[in-house]
């Protein structure tokens, strides 16, 4: 048998969190062998990349939004006055001509607030930005926590009035995409290669948000007795499958925003034309 | 004089199984000042491995079901050795029992009209088991738990304190109990945490431990099951009865080695799992015995049937009671059939969607998934018997489970004569329910009576169990106490296990001798916080005075009943049936003598009504000819076992 | 078929300890409590563990095993990094007693503070009907071996021992939406909202819902989706949701 004492590790001594008094006196932060940093590092550069990529896109691509008959889900609907004309889409100058940003950053206040409230990415970005906490067991830099109590992230709350505006979005992407079977000119019968890309995404939208955990709660989890209401039980339960999915679809419809609009940038900017079914 | 922790209480009960809890309520709801002991966390005993069910004759799923046929199921297990007024008040009480656990918070399964669901389960005529998945155990003591601590926020209402009335003193073990005189006068233990002792100060004793199965090798038992209370009563002066009756349970894991034992609960087989050997063949069909053969399917096809339609087909011969499957697979594995890893198969997979066993069986398949890394829904599993349950306990009065020693209670598995000479699936959690709550109401009404002249606790009975609780720290040179358990598993396991012979048993007697003496010089290391070394020291005391109980007893009686299989005499003896064998404690042994003595008791007999609830041709294989009634005199002479009588008449040897 | 292995173990108490070398033999098949076992049997008869039932069902083993909070008896040896030396340490959450074995009492005083199921007026004993439809969520969470695993990887309490007089925990505030999700549970009829304790008195809102309490889970009790957003959910209910608010006012019965 052999005994053996590690030095502490200065910075972490501190009289802390697992290194409070009374409890085991183990001067490492954790003792996990697995590569537990790397889900973290993968997420925040997800997270990142369409960040960035999202930034540029809403600043400077309202010129390269629209390529007929596809508009990028970035935006749609258009609430100012200094968008593309799009035949039939969702073009209401609500803000009328005195909005001289790019309207991107009107609508997508939105989806934005949807996605950052979300349960999932508020996982997400909790343990990837803010290490709290890095990963199951890992000790967190931070010296005090106070969670969702208080403002600000108290009002993480409010999720459910972004869910409610996330259905009418997704309402108008789903015209957006229906607008697809038209050509360029108006006249329907067509589908392209955009069609296509536009009802992907339009489909993990909606994965994405009938999926979430506030539509979960009001179409049944709110209820008691599921046996009194078995329409809404049913469709619980339906929810319920689609919410353990809930992660996997936050990735694949946050992607699928992200590269349709790429589809129709690069439509747009003329890099080549959308090959057409019929 | 010795240093301890003191406290005064009204009732004391030691373990907070389900016995001990229900008769902690019950106490406490009688205003007495309750402390409930236990060696583990709350929350954590072993009650929580119980998956089957609670038999209780609600009739929720078959309406023919009432407490007269529980009532005779109970005794037709038992072969009726059982006492019959302990079976009568727990199949006429087990119902309200389990209907009081839902105004706690129980959530069992429903059935469609929102009744609590009832599983078929091994001897029982109806499906009869109220039950949750496979994890029953768990949720009752949960909800018991959870009383106990609604119970405390009452208190803490009205008083201010949680542990007004109440106390859970956790982590700490009874190593004896204490007398004024005839009476009991409190506990005497240590605290596992700091190796302190303490002191209760209390008149009435519930005795709640549970069982013994750590004296064997293969056991589905965990640690704590010792056999405590069982030494405990008979150190203080009562007396243990039936214990020759083990209960193997026919199903245990046999692979990997490490959980070996380990329960493979009897719903596999409720559900539709047949048991088959390594020939394919579903061998159970050849193992059906006289007694049960009208009751039994005869072929696989009925059998099958009667999953669907139990109004018209019989049961499979896989559901007989637990003795005769342990038997058939022992036998099976001896004859060559077994297994690769000396087992049988029990199959599932072929006779359920994977869907429906992962939703019926969620912790059998996820037991085997984890540990065995067995996919149940894909393969058959591996069984083998397990040593799971004992019949024998403190010989009790069954009104109100007081044992001789006045203050003395005992509750459960440490309770004798319920279960006969084999216990029912399904019986014992119900058992808990019905004789803990008397426990803890009689346990109340005698300390109200005792309350005027209560016994008090002397400090010459404290030095003396604090030396004893020492000894292992100044034994010099002393044997490790781990390797003198494994021998005592292996000689229990070996020599007095499921299938036993005369020589083996007296050879078993001698070994236990030896160990003994030995075990009184185990030496431990370290210092007396949470020292399991120690522990162990202390806890072979208990296993060692208990094992050589069920040796002597299964030695002398000459027969084969319920869990106590002769090979030697093989049948059943309806002489026998009237013999009770009780164990106490031998005045003062010499050297080499055993340290238990045996005597002979009348079994008392079935009140006639309840003689009348069964045929007079299925009471023919169990008495004898004057026992029948109106003891006709052209019945045909018993199968008298000539040895047995002079037994009898002889008395006991010891 | 058996190999040595390297099993490091953290001993010591309150005042301090340390992790000790221990050289032990391996068998097929076996869990990291049957080493543990082994090392308590052949070298360190004081090692200090707490265990019953060893299959899983009394969750009494909790410890962390290469960092990692784990019932030993349900963590096999072969789901190791073959070769590599095993650390196993007692919870990090919880004040040691000795070797392996925490004081879980933070654990048993929280479970006091959760005011207990409240039986229907007027429903006698054997009269309960419930609906299995209504009690499948429930019996979810009552499948909860206590075995605080949970507890002790949440990093609000983890990292935080000032938290741990407001926060109860994932295992307790399971426990409160098990009973606001109980068919027949009447506590609001005494007067007692389970969900306005669950945020105000019992630190519902320091969960940041990340989920490590279902990661370690041994019964895979959907910990976070199950109970504890859908008991956020029943606070934003009462007090943030603009159309329940607006029902309420105008006299509109709920759910």
């Amino acid at each position: 048998m052999t005994t053996e004492t590690r030095p502490p590790e200065a910075a972490e001594t501190a009289a802390r969190g697992v290194h409070s008094p009374g409890r085991a006196a183990i001067a490492q932060r954790h003792l996990r062998l697995d590569r537990w940093w790397l889900p973290q590092v993968m997420t925040a550069a997800g997270l990142l990349l369409f960040i960035g990529y999202s930034t540029w896109r809403a600043f400077f691509g309202l010129h390269t939004s629209y390529a007929a008959p596809y508009v990028s889900p970035f935006y749609s609907p258009c609430l100012a006055a200094n968008c593309p004309t799009m035949k039939g889409g969702a073009d209401w100058a609500l803000f009328g001509s005195w909005w001289q940003l790019s309207p991107a950053l009107i609508v997508l206040i939105f989806p934005l607030g949807f996605r950052l409230t979300c349960y999932y990415y508020r996982k997400a970005y909790y343990r990837s930005f803010w290490s709290s906490p890095p990963a199951c067991a890992v000790a967190e830099p931070h010296a005090k926590y106070t969670g969702e109590t208080r403002l600000p992230l108290i009002l993480q709350n409010v999720h459910r009035y972004f869910f409610y505006f996330a259905i009418p979005v997704a309402g108008i992407l789903t015209w957006d995409a229906i607008l697809g079977f038209r050509d360029a000119q108006g006249r329907w019968g067509h589908m392209g290669l955009g069609t296509l890309v536009l009802l992907v995404n339009i489909v993990l939208i909606w994965g994405y948000t009938a999926s979430c955990h506030s539509c979960r709660h009001i179409v049944g989890g709110r209820l008691r007795h599921f046996s009194k209401h078995p329409v809404r039980y049913r469709m619980w339960t339906w929810v319920s499958k689609l919410n353990a999915r809930h992660m996997q679809l936050a990735w694949a419809s946050l992607f699928s925003v992200g590269l349709t609009d790429l589809y129709v940038y690069l439509l747009a900017s003329g890099a080549f034309s959308d090959p057409r079914f019929f | 004089m010795t240093e301890v922790e003191r406290h005064g209480f009204d009732v004391v009960v030691v373990g907070a199984g389900g016995a001990g809890l229900r008769a902690a309520i019950e106490a406490r709801e009688h205003g007495k000042r309750t402390a409930i002991i236990c060696k583990s966390l709350f929350g954590k005993a072993h009650t929580v491995m119980a998956e089957g069910g609670i038999a209780a004759s609600m009739g929720n799923v078959n309406d023919q079901d009432n407490w007269q046929v529980h009532f005779r199921d109970t005794m037709r297990g038992g072969k009726f050795l059982n006492h019959w007024r302990m079976a009568e008040l727990h199949a006429k009480e087990a119902p309200e029992r389990v209907w009081e656990l839902e105004t706690w918070g129980a959530l069992f399964d429903r059935t469609k009209d929102g009744r609590i669901s009832q599983r078929n389960f091994g001897g029982h005529e109806y499906p009869r088991l109220a039950h949750v998945g496979d994890r029953t155990g768990l949720e009752l003591i949960r909800t018991l738990q959870q009383k106990i601590v609604s119970l405390q926020q009452e208190d803490f209402r009205e008083f201010g304190d949680y542990e007004a009335r109440i106390k859970v003193f956790q982590e700490y073990t009874v190593t004896r109990v204490l007398k004024g005189g005839d009476r009991v006068s409190g506990v005497f233990g240590y605290q596992r945490e700091s190796g302190r002792f303490f002191v209760i100060d209390a008149p009435a004793v519930v005795l709640a431990t549970g069982g013994i199965g750590k004296s064997f090798k293969v056991t589905s038992n965990s640690w704590e099951y010792t056999g405590d209370g069982h030494a405990l009563a008979l150190l203080a002066g009562a007396n243990l009865i039936n214990m020759e009756f083990v209960q193997f349970h026919p199903t245990g894991m046999v692979w990997p080695p490490s959980v070996k034992g380990i329960l493979v609960t009897e719903s596999v087989r409720g559900d539709g799992g047949v048991l088959r050997n390594s020939d394919g063949k579903r061998f159970m069909f050849d193992y059906i015995p006289d007694v049960f053969r009208e009751k039994y399917a005869q072929t696989e096809e009925e059998g099958d049937r009667w999953y669907q339609d139990q109004a018209n087909n019989r049961r499979p011969p896989e559901l007989l009671p637990r003795d005769e499957v342990a038997r058939a697979i022992n036998s099976e594995v001896k004859a060559g059939r077994g297994t690769p890893h000396g087992g049988v198969f029990l199959d599932v997979s072929t006779r359920l969607p994977a869907e429906e066993i992962r939703r019926r069986l969620p912790s059998m398949h996820h037991q085997f998934k984890e540990l065995a890394d067995v996919d149940i829904t894909a393969e058959p599993m591996e069984v083998g018997p397990t040593c799971h349950y004992v019949m024998g306990g403190v010989e009790v009065d069954p009104d109100t489970a007081s044992s001789s020693v006045p203050g003395l209670f005992a509750a459960g598995e440490v309770a004798g004569g319920m279960h006969g000479s084999n216990r029912l699936g399904g019986n014992s959690l119900s058992d808990l329910l019905v004789f803990g709550r008397r426990a803890g109401l009689h346990a109340a009404q005698y300390a109200d009576e005792a309350a005027e002249d209560r016994p008090t606790v002397d400090q010459e009975q404290i030095d003396a169990a604090a030396e004893e609780a020492l000894a292992p720290f100044s034994a010099d040179g002393g044997e490790n106490p781990y390797g003198l358990h494994q021998e005592l598993q292996q000689s229990m396991n070996d020599l007095v296990g499921i299938i036993r012979r005369e020589g083996e048993m007296a050879e078993a007697l001698e070994r236990l001798s030896a160990l003994r003496e030995r075990a009184e010089n185990a030496a431990v290391e370290g210092h007396r916080q949470f020292n399991p070394g120690w522990h162990l020291a202390l806890d072979l005391r208990n296993m060692l005075l208990v094992s050589e109980c069920v040796a002597r007893a299964a030695l002398e009686r000459q027969e084969s009943r319920g869990g106590h299989t002769r090979e030697d005499h093989p049948a059943m003896a309806a002489e026998w049936r009237r013999v009770l064998l009780a164990c106490s404690l031998a005045d003062k042994p010499a050297p080499g003598d055993g340290a238990i003595t045996l005597q002979r008791k009348a079994n008392p007999p079935i009140r006639e009504d309840l003689l009348a609830l069964f045929g007079v041709d299925e009471l023919k294989k169990y008495l004898t000819e004057d026992e029948l009634p109106g003891a006709e005199a052209d019945l045909p002479p018993q199968r008298a076992d000539a040895d047995a009588e002079k037994k009898t008449e002889n008395g006991a040897e010891h | 078929m058996s190999y040595e292995a390297t099993f490091r173990v953290w001993r010591g108490d309150a005042e301090g300890g340390e992790l000790t070398d221990f050289q032990v033999e391996v068998n097929d098949g076996e869990v990291v409590l049957d080493v543990v076992h082994r090392i308590q049997a052949t070298q360190a008869p004081d090692l200090a563990v707490r265990w019953n039932c060893k299959a899983g069902k009394c969750g009494s083993c909790s410890a962390e095993i290469n960092g990692r909070p784990r019932l030993m008896c349900m963590t096999r040896m072969s789901t190791l990094p073959a070769g590599e030396t095993v650390t196993i340490t007692p919870m990090r959450t919880f004040p040691v007693l000795r070797d392996l074995v925490t004081d879980v009492g933070f654990n048993y005083q929280k479970a006091r503070e959760i005011p207990a199921f409240v039986p229907p007026q007027g429903v006698k004993p054997g009269e309960y009907r419930m609906q299995q439809a209504d009690v499948n969520r429930s019996q979810e969470f009552r499948k909860c071996i206590e075995c605080f695993l949970c507890q002790d990887t949440c990093h609000v309490v983890r990292d935080h021992e000032e938290n741990k007089p407001a926060f109860a925990g994932p295992r307790f505030l399971m426990r409160i939406a098990e009973l606001d999700m109980h068919p027949l549970d009447a506590a609001a009829d005494s007067g007692l909202d389970r969900k306005a304790t669950a945020q105000d008195e019992h630190g519902l809102g320091y969960c940041n819902i990340t989920k490590c309490c279902t990661e370690v889970c041994p019964e895979g009790i959907k910990i976070t989706d199950n109970a504890l957003i859908p008991l956020k959910e029943r606070a934003v209910d009462r007090k943030y949701d603009p159309l329940v608010w607006l029902g309420s006012k105008i006299g509109l019965r709920r759910g």
